[in-house]
């Protein structure tokens, strides 16, 4: 079970209070409609899934509640940072 | 009979002797003792049969690498449990243990053919043969060879024991209390952190435990332990595995050591563990020797013996030979001696071994036979001699013995460290992998960690010998029969990788895992491959380190506690009223309401004609409601649901359609809206968690811009649909405060005001297509309110019903029900919805990938009704269409069956169904192939009454 | 290759099986092949061998940069049935299931399958409608798929608990008598001896490090710890790996990989005759001839490469095998391990050609891959040889992602009123 740091609560709390929201720094388009069947195929699906690092999004369902956004690597599962939704991704 | 008591020494009560039984024959033992022990000293040798051939064989270790003795441990009725090792039971009055996988006695047993036969069951044996004829394998070879296979018997009936679990933090957790891990904790305690010291034994001690010497410091040390009040010692506890972050799992058992009659509480314990630092010092595990006969009853390690003497106060023979190619042997032959223990030879394969053991031994008396090897050992239920001859030379020589150790070094214990990923380095020295880098904050320390002075040794695959490999039966892995031929067999058949190996052979697949097979069978197979060990692999370390109870890792989630069954305020009333229930997502839902003994049909034919006719009423609970409040709510609902709000007045209701970003239906629910700022949002019954989460997400992460707060209300309203001609006049005398007249409060509109003195949001919405209202009141008084619509309702013969009549009522009108009617592939326009899609709106969630070009292809499936040619007939759910009932199959489907009911205001059957194009079907008469006959059915509209909705205004 | 067979076993008996040769040799790469795959699970093993002996291309290597059969063919729970939904779904498994039968004979290995029958059990009303809905559409697609009463279920599956005070109940279940188990090792030792005695190079311990791409775009060759590798043909049969291969030719995927645990008990006696499934409380179960009970458990929540997942799935996982089998809490847990499952976004396999001209996928499998090895194994060696999909694997394309047409059988299921 992975210990988790949620950048709100400013606490290492465990897995099973979050749920992992997948790749982070996936921007719904403002105009979807302007987006290409490829493009818009690849918002919906394309995914990097990385062997190594990796940006994706936790919330923390069972806690505050708020989404954020996690740096870690695949291999190990080892968190290098989480940081606050709107965030520039490091 | 070889093994007795000594007459002094060990760690056992002489002065509280236990009675026992195995294999129904009494026995005695003493307290403090292990099932082993206890039955060393009575002097049984065979303590069970081996998994593959049967062979008899003893007992080889006294701890949990034990592969041999495995047991099954009654206490009573419906608590036995299989395959437990004698060495890690303790020996408690009474206890009844029995030999397995034996037919029909351990000393006789017929199934032992398999190992006159061996020569047939080589590694891999079963992936060559049974292949002829072709059905065989499953009517005749599988059958026998399953039963031939297992070890113990499953248990049978339910396990009348519970278990207990548990979380702990702490600041150094110390796996293993033997000298070094004491020693860990101890300075850990010094620093003030919680220390947590776990210990898989009976007691703490560890290898002191078989060292007299040791057994003050280590009192005096454990004294000082308890006495902190910042360090927990937990024995009798196993920690099963190391996860992310320093989290441990160990389970702690907490009654079978005791006699039944004294067993309390919860049978075992489970422990989560969050450590800021895991120090382990699990030791180091004995590796068997490999030669001819060294699984026979007798043959056992050095270490095994050492303890049986010193910790248990039994010798495991009169006449002891030390097999070593280690110091360790020496030394544990020279305590034997000093404990009343005779060993006659030691053997040793090294020419060069200190002086001062050689010197000690002899001084002892002890012969010892220098640059020698034990080439085979004999004996059929127990061991009565050996030949040993100078190593790799047909020059045999024999000694009679009833105990043969074994000293073939050690393999330090990184089970742990290896299951967070910690990397490992061979060490010549040792003959064994030692760890070497972690991310984790941990350390090894002890033997565990490749620190431990025990002397030299050689590591070896087999002792040398002049036989080809293919000729000789010494074994690797005893519980599964893997013998170094077996080994050679695997490599000579192509097999390079240990992973290959130990899958080709089942080598390390045994109960133990490994423990005392792992390291040789890896180096037999450098041996064969003259190449380095480093090169042929590692097999992985997985959890758990010794088997677990499944009732233990599941903890407290069983039974009633499995998964909370949610029930709404009104469900003690349905109980009381002889509701029959299903159940629906994590709820249950009152189904119908039989008066005497109707069944299903007609309770429903019943609970819908009073609807239709006067009033029912209807416990809508369930639905999920999630309350939208902020200035931008209707923008924010606008981008989320396919309707458009923002143009919906306050006090007025609409129907929401909720899509997936990929376009499909996910969920729906009316939406009130309270005030400009506020709406009052409702969800399917499974679907509420799971709209909430994506409105969240949108929110927080799409569309920050917006000023918007959702809140989950799903519990703190009860919801009380009251359907039919006479609603309005039950509810009429209870409500206050909401002018209920077909003028000032329409269809789709929503109302706050009292009921019965409570605060209510009051719905007009119908999901029967009947005058309609939902009345919403705080949970608290759902049951109050509930009985008062009922007392009032009396008049009008008011009656409760179910979903199922739900089901129909709503059926009959033609309204979907989200994953019944559709089932997550179905688009809007496939469910005849393109109706609330806000056709003006540039965006919502789904409207994109619904211009996707399957999405808007020819030959969808459309929601239609389908009326079967007979009415009496009602289609099976889930039966599928075709158009052509006599093609041959596999027939081209054109859709199925959704939804199927007697509907009693129709008097006939009715069906929804989805069918490729089905709009442009109508009037059209389609198949239904069922296993007793093709039903015809014709396609027609979805709404089968009051297409108009003129009842809906009454 | 020597003959595998009763007869030859007792011939070696007798002179200490000295005259068994190798299953495989282990190859050392050739400069060029006429066709690659890479990655030696059961699928790619598989391709291989139907390359060479269906397909008449024989001079294929298969590269692994582990062992052969180390990854999920060798760590799943060996769990084989077709009763599947959609037409696609269908026809693909019940090509698997008819491949697997006579697989042994085919192969000349006996790699164990057992027909004991797979049966998922119902346990609410929802379940029940969705399960008649794919044993109708199964019977009208020549798939076997039966509905069994819950005593029925009883009666086939002793230890169930079919109490109707159970927290799920269960109300009946969907019997595919067909379905049952294989050996999962001898699936890949089995195909990797009979493609290597039809001349297929099995490479392993060979990592690929690139996959080069000609002046046009097509697939050249593989770049490889043990150099260059040419070849016109290359089939990524990779599993969990699969994205990191494929973001070697320049595509990103739509795929996720995910760490998927399983277990197994001590060894017993006979008690579970079959294979059982419940969605609902989300456990499956069958006892292996060893007769350790093999029970699979659900996906972790993050993508790992790992294969580790946490202990909690674990917890979750047997507290649902006792929930529906509550004599097995006294049983003891031997064995945990975990593998990388590739999941796509409808959790159906994607089998396909792909941009890049010689280039050829087969992934996505997720958790239902072992399944379908002989099945997917031949419509890959079918897709490579022919450059073009048969019909059965024509509807797993890449394009279904950005058409729209997907093949969701888990959204057809799953969905809770």
């Amino acid at each position: 079970m992975l210990l988790i740091h949620c950048p709100y609560c400013e606490e290492d709390r465990p897995e099973v209070e979050f749920a992992n929201g997948g790749q982070a720094h996936i921007a719904r388009p403002a105009d979807p409609s302007a987006y290409s069947d490829p493009q818009w195929e690849e918002f919906l699906y394309i995914r990097r899934n990385p062997r190594g690092r990796h940006h994706e999004r936790w919330r923390h369902v069972h806690g505050c509640g708020r989404f954020f956004n996690a740096v870690r690597d695949t291999v190990s599962d080892r968190f290098e940072t989480t940081y606050k939704a709107g965030e520039p991704a490091r | 009979m070889s093994g007795y008591r000594l007459s002094v020494g060990g760690r056992i009560n002489r002065a509280a002797p236990l009675s026992f039984t195995f294999d129904g024959k009494a026995y005695q033992g003493l307290e403090g003792d292990s099932l082993a022990s206890a039955l060393l000293a009575s002097g049984v040798m065979l303590f069970g049969r081996s998994f593959k051939y049967h062979r008899p064989r003893g007992i080889l270790g006294m701890g949990s690498e034990e592969p041999n003795a495995l047991m099954t441990v009654e206490r009573g009725p419906a608590r036995m449990t299989p395959n437990l090792r004698a060495p890690s039971v303790a020996l408690h009055a009474g206890l009844a243990a029995k030999s397995q996988n034996r037919f029909p006695t351990l000393r006789r047993d017929l199934t032992a053919v398999n190992d006159t036969l061996s020569a047939f069951f080589p590694a891999g044996f079963y992936n060559k043969t049974f292949m002829w004829p072709r059905a065989a394998w499953e009517s005749v070879y599988e059958p026998i060879i399953r039963r031939l296979a297992g070890l113990g018997d499953s248990p049978t009936t339910r396990d009348p024991d519970h278990y207990g679990a548990t979380y702990a933090h702490c600041d150094v957790l110390v796996v293993g209390a033997g000298p070094a891990g004491i020693a860990a904790a101890v300075e850990a305690a010094a620093t003030g952190g919680r220390v947590i010291l776990i210990d898989e034994q009976e007691e703490p001690g560890g290898g002191a435990l078989a060292d007299p010497a040791q057994w003050a410091d280590l009192a005096a040390s454990l004294a000082a332990l308890n006495a902190a009040d910042n360090v927990q010692i937990l024995s009798r506890t196993t920690a099963i595995g190391h996860y992310h972050q320093n989290f441990v799992v160990a389970v702690e058992r907490l009654t079978d050591h005791l006699a039944p009659t004294d067993a309390k509480g919860a049978r075992e314990k489970l422990w989560r563990i969050r450590a800021g630092r895991v120090v382990l010092a699990q030791g180091a595990i004995e590796r068997p020797l490999v030669f001819d006969g060294n699984d026979i009853p007798g043959v056992m390690l050095a270490s095994a013996a050492r303890t049986a003497a010193l910790r248990y106060g039994v010798a495991v023979g009169r006449s002891v030979i030390v097999m070593a190619v280690h110091d360790s042997g020496w030394r544990d032959a020279l305590a034997l001696m000093a404990a009343g223990v005779t060993v006659s030879t030691i053997i040793d394969l090294r020419q060069d071994v200190a002086a001062e053991l050689v010197d000690a031994a002899r001084g002892a008396g002890i012969a010892v036979h220098l640059g020698c090897a034990v080439t085979s050992a004999r004996g059929r239920l127990g061991i009565s001699s050996i030949t040993y001859a100078p190593g790799g030379t047909v020059d045999e020589r024999a000694i009679a013995c009833d105990a043969l150790l074994m000293a073939g070094g050690w393999t330090p214990t990184v089970h742990l460290w290896s299951h967070a990923k910690g990397t490992l380095r061979w060490d010549g020295a040792w003959g064994a992998y030692l760890p070497d880098t972690t991310h984790e904050v941990m350390t090894c320390v002890g033997g565990c960690g490749g620190a431990w002075d025990y002397g030299s040794g050689l590591a070896l695959g087999t002792l040398p010998s002049a036989k080809p490999l293919h000729k000789r039966k010494g074994f690797v892995d005893f519980q599964n029969d893997v013998k170094a031929r077996d080994i050679g067999l695997a490599v000579q058949e192509g097999f390079r990788s240990i992973e290959h190996i130990k899958r080709y052979t089942t080598n390390g697949m045994a109960t133990d895992q490994g423990k005392t097979s792992n390291l040789n069978g890896l180096q037999i197979a450098s041996d064969v491959l003259s190449r380095p060990v480093t090169e042929i692999g590692l097999t992985t370390f997985r959890p758990p380190y010794t088997p677990q109870t499944f009732g233990a890792l599941l903890g407290h989630h069983k039974e009633a506690l499995f998964q909370p069954l949610r029930k709404t305020a009104i469900d003690d009333w349905a109980r009381d009223h002889g509701a029959v229930y299903e159940n629906v997502a994590q709820w249950r839902r009152a189904r119908y309401f039989p008066r005497g003994a109707e069944d299903m049909d007609a309770a429903v034919l019943r609970e819908c004609l009073a609807v239709r006719d006067s009033v029912g009423m209807f416990d809508a609970s369930t639905l999920g409601k999630i309350e939208v409040v902020g200035p931008d709510a209707a923008e924010f609902l606008n981008r989320l649901y396919t309707n458009p709000w923002k143009s919906l007045a306050p006090g007025r209701c609409r129907y929401g359609l909720l899509l997936r970003e990929e376009g499909f239906i996910m969920d729906d629910g009316v939406a009130g809206r309270m005030a400009p700022d506020r709406f009052h949002v409702t969800t399917t019954t499974g679907g509420a968690a799971r709209v909430l989460n994506m409105m969240e997400d949108y929110l927080q992460t799409e569309w920050s811009d917006l000023d918007v707060w959702l809140t989950s209300a799903t519990e703190q309203w009860a919801v009380i649909a009251v359907q039919g001609p006479k609603a309005r006049d039950v509810i009429a005398g209870l409500v206050s405060g909401i002018d209920l007249s077909r003028e000032a409060f329409p269809h789709m509109a929503v109302r706050e005001g009292h009921i019965c003195g409570v605060p209510t949001r009051l719905f007009r919405v119908s999901f029967t297509g009947e005058l309609g209202f939902e009345v919403n009141v705080p949970a608290q008084h759902g049951r109050m309110v509930w009985e008062a619509i009922h007392a009032a309702g009396q008049p009008y013969d008011i009656t409760p019903y179910g979903t199922e009549a739900m089901h129909v009522l709503r059926a009959e009108k033609g309204f979907i029900i989200i994953g019944q009617d559709t089932d997550g592939t179905i688009t809007p326009e496939d469910a005849g919805m393109a109706w609330a899609i806000g056709q003006k709106k540039p965006d919502f969630v789904g409207k994109r990938s619904l211009a996707r070009p399957d999405l808007v292809a020819q030959g969808r499936k459309q929601l239609v009704g389908l009326l079967t040619e007979d009415g009496t007939h009602v289609l099976e759910e889930g039966a599928q269409i075709v158009a052509d009932p006599d093609q041959p199959v596999p027939m081209t489907m054109i859709g199925h069956v959704t939804s199927a009911y007697l509907s009693p205001a129709l008097g006939r059957s009715i069906a929804l169904a989805l069918v490729a194009d089905g709009r442009a079907r109508m009037g059209e008469t389609l198949y239904v192939p069922m296993p007793g006959g093709v039903i015809r059915a014709v396609v027609t509209g979805p709404v089968f009454y009051d297409a108009e909705g003129s009842r809906l205004d009454a | 290759m020597k003959r595998f067979s009763g007869f030859n076993l007792i011939g070696e008996a007798f002179r200490s099986h000295q005259g068994w040769p190798e299953h495989w040799p282990d190859k050392a790469p050739k400069p060029a092949y006429d066709a690659i795959i890479v990655g030696a699970g059961g699928h790619g093993l598989g391709a291989a061998y139907y390359l060479a002996s269906k397909y008449g291309i024989t001079n294929v290597a298969v590269i692994e940069k582990g062992w052969l059969g180390g990854g999920n063919t060798g760590r799943n729970t060996t769990i084989i049935r077709s009763n599947y939904l959609y037409d696609e779904s269908a026809h693909l498994y019940d090509h698997a299931v008819k491949l697997w039968d006579g697989l042994s004979q085919e192969l000349n290995y006996n790699i164990m399958y057992s027909k004991r029958g797979v049966l998922m059990l119902a346990h609410n009303v929802h379940d029940v409608q969705s399960f008649k809905r794919h044993i109708h559409a199964n019977r009208l697609n020549g798939v076997d798929n039966e509905w069994l009463t819950a005593e029925e279920c009883k009666a086939y599956c002793p230890p169930l608990d079919i109490s109707p005070n159970a927290r799920h109940p269960v109300l009946g279940g969907a019997l595919q008598r067909r379905g049952g188990t294989a050996r999962h090792d001898s699936v890949a030792w089995g195909y990797a001896r009979a493609a290597s005695a039809l001349g297929v190079d099995i490479i392993q311990n060979c990592a690929v490090t690139g996959i080069r791409r000609g002046a046009d775009g097509a697939a050249e060759g593989v770049e490889t710890e043990r150099g260059f590798i040419a070849s016109k043909k290359i089939g990524v049969s990779a599993a969990g790996s699969t994205s990191v291969v494929m973001a070697m030719a320049g595509l990103q995927f739509p795929l996720e990989s995910y760490p998927l645990q399983a277990l197994v008990s001590e060894p017993v006696k006979p008690i579970f005759p079959c294979v059982v499934m419940s969605n609902t409380v989300h456990a499956y179960m069958s006892q292996s001839d060893k007769g350790e009970l093999v029970i699979g458990a659900g996906t972790d929540q993050y993508i790992s490469y790992s294969q580790r997942g946490a202990f909690h799935i674990i917890e979750h996982t047997l507290a649902a095998i006792c929930e529906i089998f509550p004599i097995f809490t006294r049983m003891r847990m031997m064995r945990t391990w975990g593998g990388i499952v590739d999941v796509t976004p409808d959790r159906s396999p994607i089998l396909a050609k792909t941009p890049v001209p010689g280039l050829y996928v087969n992934c996505g499998w997720g958790t239902g891959g072992f399944k379908a090895t002989p099945g997917a194994a031949d419509l890959l060696a079918y897709t490579i040889a022919h450059d073009a999909p048969h019909r059965i694997n024509a509807p797993y394309a890449l394009d279904r992602f950005r058409n729209g047409r997907l093949i969701d059988e888990a959204a057809a299921a799953a969905v809770a009123h």
